[in-house]
């Protein structure tokens, strides 16, 4: 009996590894001092009514923001690791085993628990007040989504310290991913927590969409949308084509280890390249997903540090339209070598390539902006000028590995780590990070600070570019990807070892961002006029932080650059004076989300360790929580006038 | 969340069905087509890769060995009468008709119930019978998956037009009911296209091919 006790336990908490050992003090650590910290200050039920049961997008925004925070900063860990472990020739700071589950649950997290949660975090605190709406077309569903992205981290999350974590790589090819050469939980964790957070997904892309093309501001056509939002738009097509592939990808797989079948084995008749297929279908349109919306954030950002109105309006939005339908006919190019036709390949190398046009458009019309501007170097204005270059870069190298002949030699080399680093650097966190520095204060009500920030960014920046330029010239002279190390002699270990410099230099600048934004939350300027950086959008119209119900009054939009006529309007004295207030229809909080993912959680957890006692309970609490969502017919309130006319009183904007 | 918001103001709404009266309702329906649009890709994955499949049979039975003629047409006939049906309480629905709607509505739960409890036998078959499961070949793989994802689809239904039946009895046909009763009619719907595409890809070309 003890026996059979202390050997489950030894298999179901990782052992043996000081690391995982200091890890699981840390976590049982931080939880105790959290609960004691809510239960002292008696903070439970402020938790409960202001955040665990909100629909506010901007309160969404921000718990999505916080946790993928915390979520870059283990996939950060996870990426020190890595290059500890790489620094040079012959270490032993890993053994194989671990590597492949760092470089596995770094590339997962990075991607999905970390970019597109920051993302879906910006875009929920941006969008509904760009185009002038009160909130998110369902803000029950947003709510849902949040929550369901917070159960799929903590599943996946869960793994390194309970059962194992996954080591496949976060494309999990077929067949090392199946049951018969990975037996153990690990894929396990992998296919269902990044499923359940795919489902939030999916609705996330379902809601923006129909909030971005019903609820916009008298006046505010299509074509007078504020560049993020159209990127937003666009996006949430793409997630809403390519997410169910994902979804039937991923479930397939899970059927695969859970349930014996032979979608993706080698017996039976099964295909291992359905899976590649899957995956990447889905796979490709997913950088897009990441990319397009920090499109959307530099247009804007450099729009308004430029004192401009954005070049190319029409252009810019076109080029994104295309770029959105090219990239679903390029997935094939993520396995030119696996064996496909060289009409195929050719194909897909040209569709590839050619998604290089519209992004040049796109980086000639922000040059263009530039031009003659006024430019005011603020810290998001860093972020997105750093961007072009960085970024173009990996544009480029991309358009080299599009070529199917020469792809032959890049192919999984540290070339092509290079390559989607700088894209995905450069590009995403570079725009993530620019965004949350523009939008703090709408979140917040008062600014990062200026010289910290620019601290971080030349840190950020530069050990970025000490980290990923050397990585191209180690990819041509051989060395590829997922090694766990390398011998001496073949002249890797100088460029790994200032590679290494660089990624410790781009911790230090998160680390001083983090400072930052802790020693802003003390000392940080208040901002008192709702329009720190001169904005152009309707988001900088109201007060900051932003009301409960966003806007007092619905604006009527005539322009682009909608605040912008609105100041100049008032200028020159032709402002109307404002209606008087009506009560305003808002939606009222709800726990069934936090709930449903709770039960989401247990099911996904059942199912990993094949507890069926444990996931069939987890399964009927969620369908139990959809039908009780069914019966609630009293889900909204009105905020009364003299309540509104209080708050905006106290934000000073009544005179 | 704001009326004003929307192209249409609460005067033209007047002129509209009850399920698209409010803003609230225009909205749930237009994001319900848009989880159809999602729903089709996500079947159009599953018959991608049954067709891909489809000839894996790796060793184990083939489409001809299995497919019998008799209870496919039975599961088609009845799921078409009820997508009728369906569409029928929606025709009540128009007419502000609850006892109608409600009628119909029981009608399609009924025979979604008959489909389900066919579709449950033939799986039951293949199984018993041909020793046909989930794990003999990549083949029956394919197909246990995209019909049961379909049987699934059918089986939530069933539940839900429950839910909403419970719903439209307790508080009648009001402009929330209206919009309930519509959605579902039109997940309904899908589910018969969807099970059209399957009739042709997997058990027309089964027999044939």
């Amino acid at each position: 009996m003890m026996d059979s006790i202390t050997n489950f336990l030894s298999h179901f908490f990782v052992t043996g590894d000081p690391m995982i050992y200091g890890a699981d003090a840390s976590i049982a650590l931080v939880s105790v001092a959290v609960l004691a910290v809510l239960t002292y200050f008696k903070k439970w039920k402020w938790l409960w009514n202001e955040w665990l049961t909100t629909v506010d997008h901007k309160k969404i925004g921000i718990m999505y923001i916080i946790a993928a925070l915390l979520m870059f900063f283990r996939g950060g860990v996870d990426a020190l690791m890595m290059r500890t472990q790489l620094a040079m020739p012959g270490l032993s700071f890993l053994n194989a085993e671990h590597y492949n589950q760092v470089f596995t649950t770094h590339g997962t997290i990075m991607i999905i628990f970390a970019a597109m949660p920051f993302i879906f975090g910006l875009m929920n605190i941006a969008v509904p007040l760009q185009i002038g709406a009160r909130d998110v077309a369902f803000p029950f569903l947003n709510a849902v989504s949040f929550w369901l992205f917070f159960a799929g981290a903590m599943l996946f999350n869960l793994s390194f310290v309970i059962g194992g974590s996954p080591d496949a790589g976060w494309s999990s090819y077929a067949p090392f991913a199946g049951i018969e050469l990975n037996p153990g939980v690990g894929q396990n964790y992998y296919v269902l927590a990044v499923q359940i957070s795919g489902i939030g997904s999916l609705a996330t892309g379902i809601n923006f969409l129909v909030t971005i093309l019903k609820m916009r501001a008298p006046g505010m056509k299509l074509f007078k949308m504020p560049m993020f939002s159209w990127s937003i738009l666009i996006t949430s097509v793409i997630i809403i084509f390519a997410f169910p592939a994902f979804t039937v990808a991923l479930a397939l797989m899970t059927i695969d280890r859970l349930f014996g079948a032979h979608f993706f084995t080698i017996a039976a008749g099964g295909s291992p390249m359905l899976w590649a297929n899957l995956f990447w279908f889905w796979g490709h349109p997913e950088v897009y997903i990441v990319l397009l919306p920090v499109f959307g954030i530099f247009s804007d950002v450099i729009a308004t540090f430029a004192h401009k109105t954005l070049f190319g309006y029409a252009v810019m939005v076109w080029s994104m339209i295309a770029i959105s339908f090219l990239s679903f006919i390029t997935w094939l190019h993520h396995f030119f070598t696996m064996g496909n036709t060289a009409p195929v390949n050719a194909f897909f190398s040209i569709s590839t390539m050619l998604i290089a046009i519209p992004t040049g458009v796109k980086i000639f019309n922000w040059l263009f902006t530039l031009n003659k501007g006024r430019i005011e170097f603020t810290t998001p204005m860093l972020w997105a000028l750093a961007f072009i270059p960085n970024f173009t870069i990996g544009g480029v190298t991309g358009v080299m590995l599009a070529m199917a002949p020469a792809d032959y030699q890049y192919h999984n080399s540290y070339f092509l780590v290079a390559h989607f680093h700088s894209t995905l650097i450069a590009g995403t966190v570079f725009g993530i990070f620019c965004g949350l520095h523009y939008w703090w204060p709408k979140m917040f009500g008062y600014l990062l600070d200026e010289k910290k920030g620019k601290w971080a960014f030349w840190v950020f920046m530069i050990s970025f570019n000490i980290c990923f330029m050397p990585m191209y010239f180690l990819g041509l002279m051989g060395m590829t990807r997922r090694m766990y190390t390398y011998p001496a002699g073949l002249g890797w270990g100088p460029i790994n070892f200032i590679m290494t410099i660089g990624a410790f230099g781009m911790g230090i600048g998160f680390a001083i961002m983090a400072y930052n934004i802790v020693w802003s939350a003390i000392h940080g300027k208040k901002d008192t006029t709702g329009d720190p950086w001169d904005g152009r959008t309707l988001e900088w119209s109201i007060a900051s932080p932003a009301p409960e119900y966003n806007f007092a009054h619905i604006p009527t939009v005539s322009t682009r650059d909608a605040f912008e006529t609105m100041k100049e309007e008032k200028r020159a004295g032709r402002a109307k004076p404002p209606a008087p207030f009506k009560p305003i229809h808002m939606p009222n909080n709800s726990g069934i989300p936090v709930i449903m993912s709770a039960f989401m959680f247990v099911a996904g957890f059942g199912f990993v360790f094949w507890w069926f006692w444990m996931a069939i309970p987890g399964v009927i609490g969620v369908i139990a929580c959809l039908i009780a969502r069914s019966f609630v017919y009293d889900d909204f309130h009105h905020i009364p006038v003299d309540e509104i006319e209080r708050t905006e009183r106290a934000a000073g904007r009544l005179s | 969340m704001a009326e004003s918001t929307l192209s249409l103001d609460a005067k033209n709404r007047k002129n509209l069905p009850l399920e698209y009266s409010t803003e609230e309702g225009d909205l749930r329906i237009v994001g319900f087509w848009m989880f159809l649009a999602a729903e089709l890709v996500l079947f159009g994955t599953l018959f991608g890769t049954y067709l891909v499949l489809k000839s894996h049979t790796g060793g184990g039975p083939t489409a001809q060995d299995l497919f019998k003629i008799g209870p496919v047409m039975a599961e088609t006939l009845v799921l078409l009468v009820s997508s009728f049906t369906c569409g029928l309480s929606t025709l009540e629905l128009r007419r502000h008709n609850k006892k109608g709607l409600i009628t119909w509505l029981a009608v399609t739960i009924i025979l979604g119930l008959v489909f389900v409890g066919l579709e449950a036998n033939e799986f039951y078959t293949y199984v018993t019978h041909e020793g046909a499961t989930l794990q003999t070949s990549a083949f029956l793989s394919g197909f246990f998956i995209l019909l049961g994802t379909h049987g699934c689809h059918v089986s939530l239904g069933i539940v839900w037009i429950a839910g909403i039946l419970i719903q439209l009895a307790r508080r009648g046909i009001t402009p929330v009911t209206a919009r309930k009763a519509f959605i579902v009619g039109l997940y309904w719907h899908f589910l018969d296209v969807v099970w059209i595409f399957i009739f042709t890809a997997v058990y027309l070309t089964g027999w044939v091919m």
